[in-house]
């Protein structure tokens, strides 16, 4: 066992957890969304920070991806923390607006402004879909492509994969697609409607540009019947 | 975005067949597989084979090495280096780098683009160029510089981009390496 202080909460953990699990099991929350259990950590969203060392030491990591050392001092939740967490979601959600996932962290986390431009990615690169098709689903049909600002996912050379079950996993599990916002007003970034109770997208459709790697895809067939 | 093999005419599928020869990719895979870093010695020479890495060849190494097509993939379109579109003849690289940038590289693209009809990693459709651009080739006190294949033109302008296309089929008779423009001659030496 590792014995640690997570918001001074002297607690101890079974060797080899990450930050993140000693934090979920005491129940101090941390938002994430390139995790999931049952897939390898991967550390990529940054939404899951957490502040750890004290004094002039004390530095930002992924809880995700940091295993729980003997004496660490943990705080999920600290000013820092929390500056950190709303601008990597201010950032996510300039990359991904769409993203129903996104959207409700931000409402959650108060992120009340939006100072970048916004791009309307299909993806914001979480690798969710890769880990979930070759660990779970053991096919391997997608993966990472290219590198820096093109860097993307996909099939390779994008050609109709032989190896994909057809098994949805890299649909259910993406925060880009899952649930799309239909996201009424382009102009106004942050929707955060759904927290107030009154969704002005109740009444639009708009599931037409789905993304996913299915070919055919089972939800637009399903969604055309 | 997805391509569907199925919808290639079969001529164009033979085209593909033909014009990779199995037993040398083998060959090559045999040469690398299994040492360490083999999967990029393999990569690196299927591409000196052929100038670039053809789809069947990528499916061929992906079998053999038991390494997945998505990872291979990945590798090959991480590094500028590796191909994955046949090329052109002559190779010509743009240094958009900062130096070259400040001094109007942007408009030398622009104009190659313009006349050579292509937009910069095509290959125009006679297979003659491939244009492409590159980030500093340490050559920043004579920028802007464009290299046809590895020949050296220095303080380059708009003006002169005809200049140099009508120069490339007499480039090989000369050493690469070299600077081949007087002024730029003249500006070393001086
Ligand atoms: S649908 Fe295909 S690509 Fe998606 S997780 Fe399943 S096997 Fe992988
Ligand atoms: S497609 Fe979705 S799950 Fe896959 S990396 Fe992009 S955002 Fe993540
Ligand atoms: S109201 Fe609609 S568009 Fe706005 S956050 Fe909710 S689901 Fe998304
Ligand atoms: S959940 Fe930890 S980095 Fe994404
Ligand atoms: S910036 Fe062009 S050679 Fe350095």
């Amino acid at each position: 066992m590792v014995n640690l202080s997570i918001n001074g909460l002297n607690v101890s953990v079974e060797e080899g957890s990450s930050l993140l699990e000693a934090a979920k099991y005491f129940g101090f929350p941390i938002p994430t969304l390139c995790h999931m259990d049952g897939l390898s950590p991967y550390g990529a969203c940054r939404l899951c920070v957490v502040e750890i060392g004290e004094g002039p030491k004390a530095k930002l990591v992924s809880s995700c991806t940091y295993p729980a050392e003997e004496g660490l001092k943990v705080r999920t939740a600290s000013a820092r923390v929390l500056k950190a967490r709303k601008m990597i979601l201010e950032l996510l959600l300039a990359s991904c607006p769409q993203s129903k996932t996104i959207q409700d962290l931000a409402s959650a986390y108060g992120v009340h402004r939006q100072r970048f431009r916004q791009e309307h990615e299909d993806c914001i690169l979480c690798g969710l879909c890769v880990r979930m098709c070759e660990e779970q689903m053991m096919a391997k049909a997608i993966g990472f492509r290219g590198r820096g600002e093109n860097r993307s996912i996909g099939t390779p050379f994008d050609i109709k994969s032989d190896v994909c079950r057809l098994c949805g996993g890299c649909m259910y599990v993406c925060p880009a697609c899952r649930l799309r916002c239909t996201y009424n007003e382009p102009e106004k970034a942050i929707c955060g409607a759904c927290a107030n109770l009154s969704p002005p997208c109740i009444e639009k459709e708009q599931f037409e540009d789905m993304m996913c790697f299915m070919d055919p895809c089972v939800a637009c067939e399903i969604k055309k019947d | 975005m997805i391509r569907d093999t199925e919808a290639l005419s079969s001529e164009e599928k033979d085209c593909l067949q033909e014009s990779v020869n199995s037993k040398d990719i083998l060959g090559i895979i045999e040469t690398h597989n299994g040492k360490l870093g083999g999967l990029m010695a393999i990569l690196g020479d299927i591409q000196t084979e052929y100038g670039y890495l053809p789809e069947q060849a990528l499916r061929m190494a992906a079998d053999e090495t038991g390494c997945s097509l998505v990872d291979l993939y990945g590798v090959a379109t991480f590094y500028h280096s590796f191909r994955l579109e046949p090329q052109g003849k002559h190779r010509v690289c743009i240094c958009l780098g900062t130096a070259c940038h400040v001094r109007g590289a942007a408009t030398i693209v622009e104009e190659f683009e313009r006349q050579l009809g292509i937009k910069v990693g095509q290959t125009t459709s006679d297979g003659e160029f491939t244009l492409e651009t590159v980030n500093c080739l340490g050559a920043c006190a004579i920028g802007p510089i464009v290299t046809v294949d590895g020949h050296y033109f220095s303080k380059v302008d708009i003006t002169k981009v005809k200049s140099i296309l009508e120069k490339v089929p007499d480039l090989k008779k000369v050493p690469a390496g070299l600077l081949q423009n007087e002024e730029a001659k003249a500006a070393v030496s001086g």
